[in-house]
């Protein structure tokens, strides 16, 4: 192969004078030297299959705006998808501070090199203890999928009882990952939801009890945007039958919403992305578990948990690891489930924005987000052939629209809303059938009278059509 | 005349330490700077109009979920919030602060700035994942992009890159091995996972957590994981070999081909977990091996940054024999269209809310988009010189040893032992890496358990000078210095960091740990951070 010297900017060592130097300090002819125990057999054959490089910065950065260039964003168009990514408001400071290169390209520092980390998280899981009532918040996981399948985990664990009552109200992509993660010994049984109110189906849930019955898993709210209001008589029918618990809830309702634990959950889990984290095509979770302060919880997390203790230096405040002899990084397989490369920049982003809401910020957005929501709702209503909410019980940010009565299918009413530079509601036809054409819309603290009314005005014109 | 200040910074021809002294803010809780009444932020208000229409949203709650009392975050204007953090980030020693060589097994790299700027676009952060195709096709082809360079830097077949991280692709890939047992019928005997104790420890971990039995090689005596114990655990309940090569160690085992004949033989899946690629890119790959499977962490090898601990990105790679198995849905491309298809019936599913860290995914297109495979084969042979290098340095160090291959070279990394300098002074190599820190370098000791007694691993990857080479082994010859001469000095370290030794005690205590600012309050019998 005939390559010709380059000198990479990234690279201070490939200057060719460099390099010979440093192969004469340890005494080696050529870089080949250092792989001399790899045989022929296992090297590539020639170069790697890869494009020309575009070496120069500029070059770079035109090739990738020109790709993203194709984009349409939910910032250019009016968007109402919601399901499991939310857009939001991000303040400036939250991406102020996780673009500081000592936080965004920072690792596994211990607590002294990196003290900085270690109180920033501390903070966030204070201030979701706080948005939670409850004394024990992890370090964030991967997403708030990987926080339901974990919190189940944990009840059965605790408990060592090997059933799961999940509610059926469920993203199918989550019940797909909780399956993943469980079922290979875990049984899981579904929930039906009540047809009319959208709430769980109590009489189901007793008599899908058993001896075995670990947990009952329900979110709030749920999937499909209903505030699940039964949680106490759900906690209480899970308890009454030895079970744990677990409840799923969006931190963004909690101004509004009573925290899950004030209606008996044992275990909260969920995902922070609505707290001032970019959407970035659904690149931008973190999930979140939350418990009582009891050590037969706390020790069945996987997580790091990050927790204040003193320095020998009066009034310092010192922070370290809490139990870490549970994780996989101290037992390898004997350690609860895995620990690993996770969200922390989103746990740190997420303590920005909750420290800028505070008390009245929670309240106003969760006030601010219902009402257009429900303003959102009315106004669909009294288009004929539409029917908002498709269910009666109570709707935070997000609500059903069922579509049957226009004759036409939510595929090709999103498709036409495109023209109006409006992406529509998830479409729910195959997610759950039993809806018929309906889809799932989202209406947050963005979405003003006007983009709403836009919204109205565009739906009347295309089901007219 | 003055002194020649330039000078008084050498002695013996070589540079001084730095006198170091990490930021200091001595920050309060976040909690003891809230002021009631104070807001941060401002967010819109409903119309009127919208109000009139709709009522009291909050009034016609029930009862029983309506939040009375409001939850007791702090209360703090936006510049103190901006400035709290901004200190707490000072206490922080990212890799774009220090020589980052000290966490090894992480590939501790430069993340290029241009990347972190364009993976910040609105054309990027603003996209919600369940938009039509049609005004997502940039991001589309970027993915579907990237999945073919992956494809040409590994060799396999076809790329899942949905897993969050390194251990959410080991996850996944366990998860693979599963489904492809299940296929043949033999997934209900086959429940053992074989591992190697010097490959990370999520390879054991997550297959533990999938219901695999774990069994774990140990090294021979010349450090590669043991042939014959290997042969001696195959058998008809062998789902898979998940192995790391070159391991932690920085040994490549040569023969890496026969132990994936061994389990291959025996009906058993192999999985390479790539995590220590950056030394072989452009020299070996898993295809050439013959793995069935292997991940890659974006975070590591392909340059995005660490986040503190994430986000990253593990991508999952697989023989075409397995690719019907990978997480739906999977970038497609119709020659005018780039498209999701979740239309694969064999797949394990669906393993995140969406399609991965696509901003991380961005990133790391970009980084092996401005290298090129001559530059991706430069990052190897850098790092492997660099890392080379900084081992002839060290084991110069008194009381410093590399087991395992003595007199061979290393790949991108090598695991130290301390042992000897540990057994001569008492001091041990965790508090080497915290007397390291009070000159501006981060150090971690190695995953447990220490199998290499009183370990170190450093990776200095292909980001760092020669100059700053040697002065990381010069604050280790310094440090170890110290433990022969003062040693007392180095076991009361950090001296000069932003906090001193811990009390680690209280963090194993039930009655005492303390994992919020509310539960460390009762714990102090103070009130409730709302009273």
């Amino acid at each position: 192969m005939n390559i010709k010297p380059l000198v990479y900017p990234y690279i201070p060592n490939s200057v060719p004078e460099t390099k010979k130097q440093m192969l004469n300090a340890v005494g080696a002819e050529s870089v080949e030297d250092f792989y001399a125990d790899i045989p022929d057999n296992l090297r590539i054959k020639g170069k790697m299959n890869l494009p020309e490089p575009l070496l120069a910065e500029h070059e770079l950065k035109t090739h990738v705006e020109t790709l993203l260039s194709k984009n349409r964003t939910a910032g250019e168009y009016t968007s109402f998808l919601g399901a499991g990514c939310y857009q939001h408001h991000v303040p400036a400071v939250c991406d102020e501070i996780n673009q500081r290169g000592e936080f965004l390209t920072a690792y596994a520092g211990e607590p002294f090199d990196d003290h900085g980390r270690f109180q920033a998280l501390f903070e966030y899981a204070s201030m979701m203890g706080e948005l939670l009532n409850m004394d024990v918040v992890n370090v964030p996981t991967y997403d708030g999928f990987q926080a339901a399948a974990t919190a189940i985990r944990m009840a059965s664990r605790i408990n060592g009882r090997g059933e799961v009552l999940i509610s059926r109200q469920l993203n199918p992509a989550k019940l797909s990952k909780i399956k993943d993660y469980c079922g290979h010994d875990l049984e899981l049984k579904l929930i039906d939801y009540d047809p009319a109110t959208g709430l769980l189906d109590l009489a189901a849930l007793q008599s899908n009890f058993s001896a075995n019955t670990a947990a009952v898993y329900f979110e709030n709210p749920g999937y499909l945007g209903l505030i699940e209001v039964q949680g106490n008589e759900i906690s209480t029918m899970t308890h009454d039958h030895g079970a744990i618990c677990v409840v799923a809830v969006n931190p963004i309702t909690l101004g509004m919403l009573n925290p899950p634990v004030e209606y008996g959950a044992d275990i909260v889990c969920g995902d922070i992305q609505p707290l001032g984290i970019h959407m970035q095509f659904g690149g931008g979770h973190a999930g979140f578990i939350a418990t009582r302060d009891e050590e037969k919880y706390v020790m069945e997390y996987p997580s790091r948990l990050f927790g204040i203790t003193p320095t020998a230096i009066e009034g310092e405040y010192g922070f370290g690891d809490v139990a870490y002899e549970r994780t996989s990084f101290a037992l390898r397989e004997k350690g609860k489930e895995w620990v690993g490369t996770a969200a922390a920049l989103w746990g740190i982003t997420a303590g920005v924005y909750l420290a800028l809401m505070g008390p009245k910020g929670m309240q106003e957005i969760g006030e601010t987000m219902m009402s257009r929501a429900k303003y959102a709702m009315l106004e669909l209503n009294d288009i004929h052939g539409i029917k908002a909410p498709l269910f009666t019980s109570h709707h935070f940010h997000e609500f059903v629209v069922n579509f049957d009565q226009t004759g036409k299918n939510v595929l090709d009413i999103n498709r036409a809303l495109l023209e109006y530079e409006i992406f529509g509601g998830v479409d729910l036809s195959s997610q759950f059938p039993e809806l018929g054409q309906s889809a799932l819309y989202c209406v947050t603290e963005v979405h003003t009278k006007t983009t709403i009314d836009r919204l109205v005005k565009a739906l009347k014109e295309v089901i007219t059509k | 005349m003055n002194p020649d200040i330039t000078k008084q910074r050498y002695a013996n021809g070589r540079p001084k330490l730095r006198r170091f002294h990490q930021a200091k803010w001595d920050e309060s809780i976040i909690f003891e700077l809230s002021n009631p009444g104070q807001r941060g932020i401002l967010m819109p208000k409903t119309e009127v109009e919208v109000h009139e229409k709709v009522g009291d949203v909050a009034a016609a709650l029930p009862e029983k979920i309506r939040r009375v009392e409001p939850p007791a975050l702090p209360e703090i204007s936006q510049p103190q919030v901006l400035r709290h953090y901004m200190r707490l980030s000072q206490e922080n020693l990212g890799t774009d602060l220090n020589i980052d060589v000290g966490q090894g097994t992480c590939t501790m790299k430069y993340s290029p700035k241009i990347n972190d700027s364009l993976s910040r676009s609105s054309k990027m952060t603003a996209l919600h994942p369940l938009q039509d195709k049609d005004t997502v096709q940039g991001i589309l082809e970027l993915m579907y992009k990237f999945e073919q360079l992956l494809k040409g830097i590994s060799g396999m077949d076809r790329f899942s890159l949905q897993p969050s991280a390194g251990s959410a692709a080991i996850y996944a890939n366990v998860s693979i091995m599963r489904a492809y047992q299940r296929a043949r019928g033999e997934a209900e005997q086959r429940d053992e996972i074989i591992t190697t104790i010097f490959s990370h420890p999520s390879n054991a971990a997550c297959a533990r957590t999938a219901g695999f039995k774990i069994i774990t090689l140990y090294p021979d005596e010349d450090g590669y994981p043991d042939l014959d114990a290997l042969k001696a655990a195959v058998s008809e309940r062998t789902a898979g070999l998940m192995i790391t090569n070159p391991e932690d160690t920085g040994i490549f085992n040569p023969k890496i081909e026969e132990y994936v004949k061994v389990v291959h033989s025996a009906g058993g899946l192999c999985s390479y977990d790539q995590a220590n690629a950056n030394g072989v890119l452009g020299i070996t790959r898993a295809k050439e091996a013959g793995f069935d499977l292997c991940h890659f962490n974006l975070h590591k090898t392909f340059s995005t940054p660490h986040g503190c601990g994430g986000p990253g990105s593990g991508a999952c790679g697989v023989t075409s024999e397995l690719q019907k198995f990978l997480p739906v849905p999977v970038v497609e491309f119709d020659g005018e269209n780039y498209y999701f298809d979740y239309d694969r019936p064999d797949s394990i599913g669906k393993i995140g809310p969406f399609y991965g860290n696509s901003s991380v995914i961005l990133r790391a297109f970009a980084w092996v988009m401005s290298l090129g495979a001559q530059g991706l084969r430069e990052v190897a042979e850098i790092a492997v010189l660099n890392n080379n290098y900084l081992m002839n340095k060290m084991l110069q160090i008194r009381g410093v040893s590399a087991p395992y291959a003595r007199g061979k070279r290393r790949i991108e990394q090598v695991r130290y032992s301390w042992e000897e300098l540990a057994e001569e002074t008492g001091v041990s190599s965790e508090q080497i890496g915290l007397r390291a820190v009070d000159f501006g370098v981060h150090y971690w000791t190695s995953h447990h358990p220490f199998i290499v007694p009183e370990p170190c691993t450093l990776e200095p990857s292909e980001s760092y000078t020669r100059q700053e080479l040697d002065e990381y082994a010069a604050i280790m010859e310094h440090v170890a210095g110290e433990a022969y001469t003062d040693p007392e000095l180095v076991k009361t370290a950090p001296h000069n960091s932003t906090i001193h030794t811990i009390d680690h005690a209280p963090l194993d205590d039930p009655e005492r740990w303390a994992v919020t600012w509310r539960a460390y309050r009762r714990k102090m019998g103070q009130p409730a951070t709302s009273e």
